[in-house]
């Protein structure tokens, strides 16, 4: 008989390294890294090929355009985390986008505030819809979501008929939201900046964001740990559907005349800026910021084709192209990380 | 008021505490903070210091039930005997059934816990003590019989329902969070706060840290958990269950993946939990260990209740016998010829940080039994054997010819058969018919012109099912209605009907009857006797002792020995498998 000497010198796996190695370590932690890398190297070279990219009113239209994406990437991000999907939100904003700028039609004073609020209740209604089924109902998100995409559409299409809102009807208070700016910065851009940031926050640091991560990480061991799955995942498609109808509201401002496609396709959109923004499509990882970044990132694909003047013929395969990149890139190094740690606390190569 | 509790035995230094050692009055629950956990109304000196003393713990009263290791379970070995008995248990479950469909997990199971004891669960595996310990952690709801809390019935609403009334479990797969840091892990919906509810890392990073100092373990509290060792989640596992600061704790199998030293450790904790007047359920294979650290023990058998006694007094053969009811069948390997030509040739197979340097042969007529813990590595190298997963070194060589990686498609036609280690979601198509799974792996020979023949397929079932002593109803009917022991013969009769050279089976009996087991180890002799390679993997000794001619133990990786059938023994076995060879060297 023969037996190996495999020593194993510690108790426990990690070796409290030396403090450099924890601080590239750190760096490398951050999954953000791989998309900011791929963000400014995308930047580089395309202001290289044409600088009109970096100029004022383009930043100013690229951030404008983000916007949108990025507050609806929040929401995703939410419900991604915790190991679901939310396919409904282009409907939900389609839905919201008509009904609240619609008001304006027979109510022309009513104030903006108002109309936010009818949006959001849409958006909430919408959400908590969804999140019974899920929560409840024990339907897949997938299909309970893709479901109420075409639900929800057609709904939308019963409502508005033929009918679209023209800017006309819209009061300057409301179409000057997007428009507005201070010191340049466009003023949406730094409120949706820090509702982001306030998001990213809240999944950081409370318990409950804190479950959604657990949830999606390993559901069974959430409901070992007595976590409260179900209202958990409840809340979190709750707050996409209400965040969506508050971007509803946003995108009729920002485009003004609504019909009955407004919205359509942006649920795949944005999933892939929160994928491509770091969150794990099957959760558990991933933040809003990533998220918000991934939303910025696609914008500025769109934007420097344009700006490179780049048929728009050849718009949607570039940037599926592009988006393939940098989803690879930014797998590429998180599987780096992986082995990397598996290495390390397996002890072999040391 | 979790973390103040925490910290509270902590505080007392280890070691060296033994249950003789303690004040009868001295450190009683009454000591503990009684807050909102007692949903009995219980007195927080409910269970009287006289009743506890080092020595007069569970005095005779406990006698008429225990002691009789041959009496049959019926009424008179219940624990509602003991309803005399001086402390009222801290928990109890009484006659309580669980059935899974067709698959009876419990059908008597009786327990109770009393404060400050230590109280070992024994029995075969498929005993139904994993399903005790879900009913006692509020993951499963018994389908009969109650559960007591100071013995008050109550009913568990949840694993969230059993922490509140201060019931910590240790299961025993870990069921980590791989993407939240090992802090997160222990302190997930219990982190502590800061003003505005915000978690406070910083201290639960510290706590973290006490309970690791606690247990005598070096981790990082922000690593993440993905990608620490098995003996490492277990680790994470048991900190939880300390923060709790709980009244029960339930340990499956907590030393299945730790050292010896761990254990040790372990120990000094369990020691002192028990002083602090918690009630431990221990649950372990290593009958030494029970010995060890545990006063009392109950047996279960095929879902029943079959002992609870007093540990003192009794032997190790003694909880054997209850727990097997029978003798076991011993097999010599003398009964088959010496094994033929080499079938299977492995050399220095390595995936990275799953396993290394793995180099063995199978030869025709040969059983080689693959031991070693859960997450050593034994069923990734059958994955990667079969061509499931990618290896990043070595070749595997089989009847000469190097089998192309990572393609299962020619390790069939290199003639091999792999029955995974769960049939559930590897092995079968639960929804499909028994015939269609039987015949799945042969759909080649039983077709014509790209058509399968429903009745070539219906007659090589209906062999099969002969062959195996298979019982079904129809041979249509979803094979998901047939139970663990007969959906087992029906992954093995899918490989069996290619005739393969070398049949690959991983934990081959795992969560199937004791008849069915046995008859599945005759099976596995037979088919050698006929010429046949195998390569068993299997957690449970007394398989790898019986079964195997070979055997060959992995620990975190490697093959770290290799006994002959004649000179292995359990201990030789789990003294390879958990490393305990060096620890006792150095």
């Amino acid at each position: 008989m023969t037996t190996a000497v495999t020593q194993r010198q510690e108790p426990a796996g990690a070796p409290p390294g030396a403090g450099s190695r924890r601080l590239t370590e750190r760096v490398f932690r951050i999954r953000e890294s791989g998309i900011i890398a791929v963000l400014l190297v995308f930047v580089a070279v395309t202001t290289a090929i044409q600088p009109a990219f970096l100029n004022e009113q383009n930043l100013k239209f690229l951030l404008i355009n983000t916007t949108v994406y990025a507050l609806l990437a929040l929401g995703e991000t939410m419900v991604v985390v915790s190991r679901n999907v939310d396919l409904s939100i282009g409907s939900v904003l389609g839905l919201s986008a008509y009904v609240s700028a619609g008001l304006f039609g027979p109510h022309p004073g009513l104030p903006v505030p108002v109309v936010f609020l009818a949006g959001l209740g849409i958006g909430l209604a919408c959400g908590i819809a969804n999140g019974l089924m899920v929560a409840i109902g024990r339907v897949p998100s997938l299909v309970v979501t893709l479901a109420t995409l075409y639900i929800i559409r057609g709904i939308d299409i019963l409502i508005v008929g033929g009918n679209e809102v023209v800017a006309q009807t819209l009061p300057n208070s409301f179409t000057s939201i997007p428009r507005a700016s201070v010191l340049g910065v466009p003023y949406l851009a730094i409120v949706i900046a820090v509702v982001i940031g306030l998001g990213a926050y809240y999944l950081r640091s409370f318990r409950s964001g804190r479950e959604l991560y657990a949830i999606g990480s390993n559901p069974e061991a959430a409901r070992l740990a007595g976590l409260p799955v179900g209202r958990r995942v409840l809340a979190a498609f709750t707050a996409s559907g209400g965040i969506a109808g508050l971007a509803g509201v946003l995108w009729a401002a920002q485009y003004q005349t609504v019909d009955s496609t407004a919205g359509t396709g942006y649920e795949l959109t944005v999933i892939s800026a929160v994928v491509v923004g770091g969150v794990a499509i099957f959760g558990g990882s991933g933040s809003a910021v990533g998220a918000a970044i991934g939303a910025l990132l696609l914008s500025s694909i769109n934007s420097a084709l344009n700006v490179l003047g780049i048929s728009q013929l050849w718009l949607e395969a570039i940037s599926g192209f592009l988006l393939l990149l940098a989803i690879t890139l930014d797998r590429v190094i998180s599987l780096r990380l992986q082995a990397a740690l598996r290495r390390r606390s397996a002890g072999v190569g040391t | 008021m979790t973390a103040d509790g925490g910290s509270a035995p902590g505080g007392r230094e280890p070691g060296g505490r033994e249950p003789g050692g303690r004040e009868p009055g001295g450190r009683e629950p009454g000591g503990r903070e009684p807050g909102g956990r007692e949903p009995g109304g219980r007195e927080p000196g409910g269970p009287e210091p006289g009743g506890r003393e080092p020595g007069g713990r569970e005095p005779g009263a406990r006698g008429p039930h225990g002691n009789q290791p041959s009496a049959p379970p019926g009424p008179a070995a219940t624990p509602t005997a003991a309803a005399s008995a001086p402390a009222t248990p801290v928990l109890a479950l009484e006659h309580a059934v669980k059935s899974f469909g067709a698959v009876h997990a419990v059908v008597d199971g009786s327990i109770e816990l009393s404060g400050g004891e230590a109280h070992a669960l024994v029995g075969e595996n498929g005993a139904g003590k994993s399903t005790m310990v879900k009913l006692l952690a509020g993951v499963y709801q018994p389908d009969g019989g109650s559960l007591l809390i100071d013995g008050q019935p109550v009913t568990l609403h949840g694993p969230a329902g059993a922490q509140d009334a201060g019931i910590a479990v240790i299961y025993q797969e870990p069921t980590l969070f791989p993407d939240l840091s090992v802090a997160e892990n222990i302190f997930m919906g219990r982190q502590p706060l800061v003003a505005g509810r915000r978690i406070d890392r910083r201290r639960m990073h510290t706590e973290t840290g006490q309970l690791f100092t606690r247990l005598g373990v070096r981790l990082d509290p922000g690593r993440v958990s993905r990608g620490l060792s098995i003996a490492d989640q277990q680790i994470v596992e048991i900190a939880k269950a300390l923060s709790l600061d709980a009244r029960v704790i339930v340990m499956d199998e907590p030393t299945a993946a730790l050292s010896a030293a761990e254990v040790a450790r372990l120990f000094e904790v369990v020691r002192t939990l028990r002083a602090a007047g918690a009630a431990v359920l221990f649950i372990s294979h290593r009958l030494e260990e029970v010995f060890e650290i545990c006063q009392r023990v109950t047996v279960m058998r095929d879902g029943r209740h079959v002992l609870t006694s007093e540990l003192a007094g009794l032997t190790a053969d003694d909880l054997v016998r209850a727990m097997v009811g029978r003798q076991m069948e011993e097999r010599t390997a003398g009964e088959r010829g010496a094994p033929g030509e080499r079938v299977l040739l492995v050399e220095h197979l390595t995936r990275e940080g799953v396993f290394t340097d793995i180099s063995l042969e199978v030869r025709a007529g040969e059983i080689v039994a693959l031991a070693g813990l859960v997450g050593s590595g034994r069923s990734e190298v059958a994955r990667a054997l079969f061509g499931i997963d990618r290896y990043d070194a070595g070749r595997v060589v089989m009847r000469g010819r190097e089998l192309r990686r990572a393609s299962p498609t020619a390790a069939m036609a290199a003639g091999i058969g792999f029955v995974p280690e769960d049939r559930r979601q590897q092995g079968l198509v639960m929804d499909m018919s028994v015939q269609q799974n039987v015949a799945l792996a042969s759909l080649g020979r039983l077709r014509r012109g790209g058509l399968i023949r429903s009745a070539a397929e219906r007659a090589f079932a209906t062999d099969w099912a002969v062959r195996l002593n298979l019982k079904y109803g129809q041979l249509i009917d979803p094979v998901s209605r047939l139970s663990g022991g007969n959906q087992q013969k029906v992954v093995l009769a899918k490989w069996l009907g290619r005739s393969p050279a070398l049949l690959i089976v991983d934990e081959p009996t795992r969560g199937i009857d004791v008849a069915t087991k046995a008859e599945v180890h005759r099976l596995l002799a037979r088919l050698a006797a006929g010429g046949m390679a195998i390569l068993m993997i299997s957690s449970e000794l007394p398989e790898v002792r019986g079964v195997g001619d070979r055997i060959l133990v992995m620990r975190e990786g490697r093959l770290t020995a290799e006994f002959g059938h004649a000179d292995a023994s359990e201990e030789k076995i789990m003294a390879a498998a958990t490393g305990q060879h060096q620890e006792q060297a150095s």
